[in-house]
């Protein structure tokens, strides 16, 4: 037997499960998983942005996706960060732990990791 | 962590086209790229776009896929949920059922023609929550509804919040449910019973099914709110035999609803108590009908009973009972939580928000829809139904099945809502939208749907048992060019009859099809009576077919193919062949149709 206390804590329990469903992240991560990405290593990369988003409780407003090669597989893995109105950001030779840093500090608090992109790499 | 879903419909459409078995295919495949604990599948309700079947769309990306097949699977696997590269020639495309039109990949499910202008409330967990789990629909706010109506208002709350919404029933009556509820609460008694009409009979009507499938925990909230509300602790839905995914869904419903609390001795610890059973129907039409479901599920055969009384006063065992529709039900919660100035903003003045349509017939986007009342039936057939297959002229379109009438071309632009369908002489009925090309002939589409009344009379009415009957023999007086001018004033003058004695719904509103095609298409009749032409070229009695000598080559090959031996040469020979021209013996002719399908000179016309 449930009480309205214990169906509303089901209820925020659940939320973040169905709410990739409804689409409405507006920001959106996009890790690159062609062959190139794959073999440097994107799946780890993947699973811990997944996760820190969900740790950091900001699913309703991050989408994490996958895209093909996006034609610099030198610098895989590559997340690419889209924001409306905002210039995207691409971050390269990512790893998990450079990705919960960017989940925690871009995503979540709007700073970018500069240190990560592309044009800090290639300066 | 789950980082994708993949909804697949298990909706009994998508069912059918054989989306369980690209779901055990998916499984197998995600299990063995080692995705399983990356990728979730849920199954789920109906989509609406059932013509496209099996369906499925994977999220956060939101791509959705059609006509998947077991085949497509590794691909899918392979290149859209581990590399993350969608496959384009699954993706719905916009237009791709019209080989005319330019076909492009729709960026996003809601921007589709398909989508756009459809509103969702009954249908809101449709094709998103896993049906058999409750904790999905709880997280989309269910039982919410429930909770706010059990601690903070009264049961004359609720009945004012349903009166200022609006709602009217949507089984096709369109009676306030507001008033409803208060004339059965207003009935003292020791015990009340809330119903829940699921006895979808219609003929192309699969609205009811849908949410049953899709969304069952909506339903059970809803009766629960009733029960509280009436002051009943007993609720009964009368569902169809012929529908085994509703009722296990339901049945499955129940069994979570109670193991949390949400039906039995205590519902959220309030002290209220009320309990739902499926009473499962044995697939007679007149059942959906209030007093026969009420008779069945008494256990009785089912049959009407003259009202008044009323099941408000006299339903269920001669108790106070309410019966409302599958999507009645399904718009309840949604009230509760929203507020009626919410409800009550959407659709026309006199037809609050939205309404479920089954499209069906001749139509490229055969499927569920839900649009707001007052959408004129243009938008749904051109823009939603994505227009009529093969470049074929709309005709008409069929409302309210067997009970309803039909809409011509000229009225194309009526809102559909309550009001102006019953103006020209349809009505909305549950929701079965079946829709009509040049090819259909409306004496017959009349026939059909007189033939379905024949069969589904309970036969307890003289009115309906036999004037329905002999309705029907002088429709097929007409269509087999027997009629005459007297007979249609005479079917007229029977149809006012019946209409204005019979006992209950099914009589009353069985000559409808036949009085509206009279109305918009008289001069159809009287080509089948006068002319004894059948203009559309489906009344077989009426149709001939004939040899264009000049063209035939006599190459004889109708003759191998005729099963009646009634096409022998003639003396005649075309200028140019050497074989003499066939011609047909009418008397002989059974009009299959077969020497015409196979012609390769097109030398065979029917008139």
């Amino acid at each position: 037997m449930k009480t309205l206390a214990e169906l509303q804590a089901i209820r925020e329990k659940m939320k973040d499960s169905v709410i990739m469903r409804s689409g409405s992240g507006n920001v959106r991560a996009v890790v690159g998983m062609a062959t190139c990405g794959i073999a440097a290593g994107a799946r780890p990369v993947l699973s811990a942005l997944v996760e820190e988003v969900n740790t950091l409780g900001i699913s309703d407003k991050v989408t994490v996706t996958q895209t093909g090669c996006i034609g610099i597989c030198r610098y895989e893995p590559v997340v690419e960060v889209f924001e409306a109105d905002k210039e995207k950001v691409t971050y390269v030779k990512m790893t998990p732990e450079k990705a919960r840093r960017v989940a925690e500090e871009h995503l979540k608090n709007g700073k970018v990791v500069e240190e990560y992109t592309i044009g800090a790499v290639e300066k | 962590m789950i980082r994708s879903h993949v909804l697949i419909c298990g909706g009994t459409g998508c069912t059918s086209s054989g989306s369980q078995k690209v779901r055990e295919r998916l499984a197998e495949e995600i299990k063995a790229k080692g995705l399983d604990e990356e990728i979730k599948i849920v199954q789920t309700g109906c989509f609406g776009l059932c013509a496209m079947g099996p369906v499925m769309i994977v999220y956060p990306e939101g791509t959705f896929y059609c006509r998947v097949t077991p085949e497509d699977i590794p691909e899918i696997v392979e290149e859209h949920l581990l590399k993350g590269r969608p496959v384009e020639r699954l993706e719905y495309k916009e237009g791709a059922e019209k080989a005319d039109a330019a076909a492009t990949a729709a960026a996003s499910l809601s921007d589709t023609n398909f989508y756009k202008s459809q509103m969702r409330v009954a249908l809101r967990n449709c094709g998103v929550i896993n049906p058999e789990n409750i904790d999905e629909y709880i997280a989309r706010d269910g039982y919410m509804a429930l909770g706010k109506v059990l601690t903070e208002m009264t049961p004359d709350d609720v009945i004012q919040v349903l009166l200022d919404s609006g709602l009217r029933g949507r089984g096709g009556a369109g009676f306030p449910t507001g008033l409803k509820w208060k004339f059965a609460k207003a009935y003292d008694n020791d015990q009340k019973y809330v119903c829940c009409n699921a006895d979808e009979g219609d003929p192309g009507a699969f609205m009811d099914r849908s949410v049953l499938e899709g969304d069952p925990h909506a339903v059970l909230e809803a009766m629960t709110i009733a029960g509280y509300t009436i002051g009943a602790s007993q609720g009964y839905i009368y569902v169809r035999a012929e529908y085994p995914i509703a009722v296990k869904r339901l049945q499955i419903a129940i069994d979570q609803a109670k193991e949390y609390g949400l039906l039995g001795d205590n519902i959220l610890d309030t002290g209220f108590k009320f309990n739902i059973e499926l009473r499962l129907g044995a697939g007679a039409f007149v059942c959906g009908e209030e007093t026969a479901l009420m008779t069945s599920i008494e256990g009785k055969r089912g049959e009407p009973r003259p009202r008044p009384p009323f099941p408000a006063e006299k339903g269920l065992f001669q108790k106070p009972s309410i019966l409302n529709n599958v999507e009645t039900w399904a718009n309840i919660p949604q009230i509760i939580l929203n507020g009626p100035e919410w409800f009550a903003g959407i659709g026309t003045e006199k037809s609050k928000g939205t309404k479920v349509f089954a499209l069906g017939g001749k139509i490229n986007h055969t499927g569920l829809v839900e649009i707001p009342m007052g959408t004129p039936l243009r938008k749904v057939i051109e823009e939603i139904g994505g227009g009529i297959p093969n470049g074929k002229k709309f005709k008409a379109a069929q409302t309210g099945g067997p009970s309803g009438g039909c809409i011509p071309a000229s009225l194309i632009d009526t809102p559909m809502d309550y009001d102006s369908l019953l103006a020209i002489g349809s009505m909305m009925g549950s929701g079965g939208l079946i829709v009509m090309d040049e090819d259909n002939c409306m004496v017959d589409i009349a026939k059909f749907f007189l033939q379905f009344t024949v069969d589904e009379s309970c036969g307890k009415c003289t009115p309906c048992r036999i004037g329905t009957k002999r309705l029907l023999e002088m429709l097929e007086k007409i269509t087999s060019g027997k009629g005459t001018l007297e007979d249609l004033d005479k079917m007229e003058d029977l149809c006012y009859y019946i209409k204005a004695n019979a006992l209950c719904g099914l009589g009353q509103t069985a000559p409808n099809p036949v009085l509206s095609t009279l109305r918009y298409f008289r001069d159809e009749y009287e080509a089948h009576v006068v002319e004894k032409r059948c203009p559309a070229g489906v009344c077989k009695a009426l149709m001939k077919y004939t040899v264009d000598k000049e063209k035939c080559i006599g190459c004889g090959l109708c003759m191998k193919n005729c099963p009646v031996s009634a096409i022998s040469r003639t003396d005649y020979t075309a200028p140019g062949h050497k074989l003499a021209s066939v011609e047909i013996d009418q008397d002989k002719c059974i009009k299959c149709g077969l020497c015409m399908s196979n012609c390769k000179f097109s030398a065979i016309s029917k008139k």
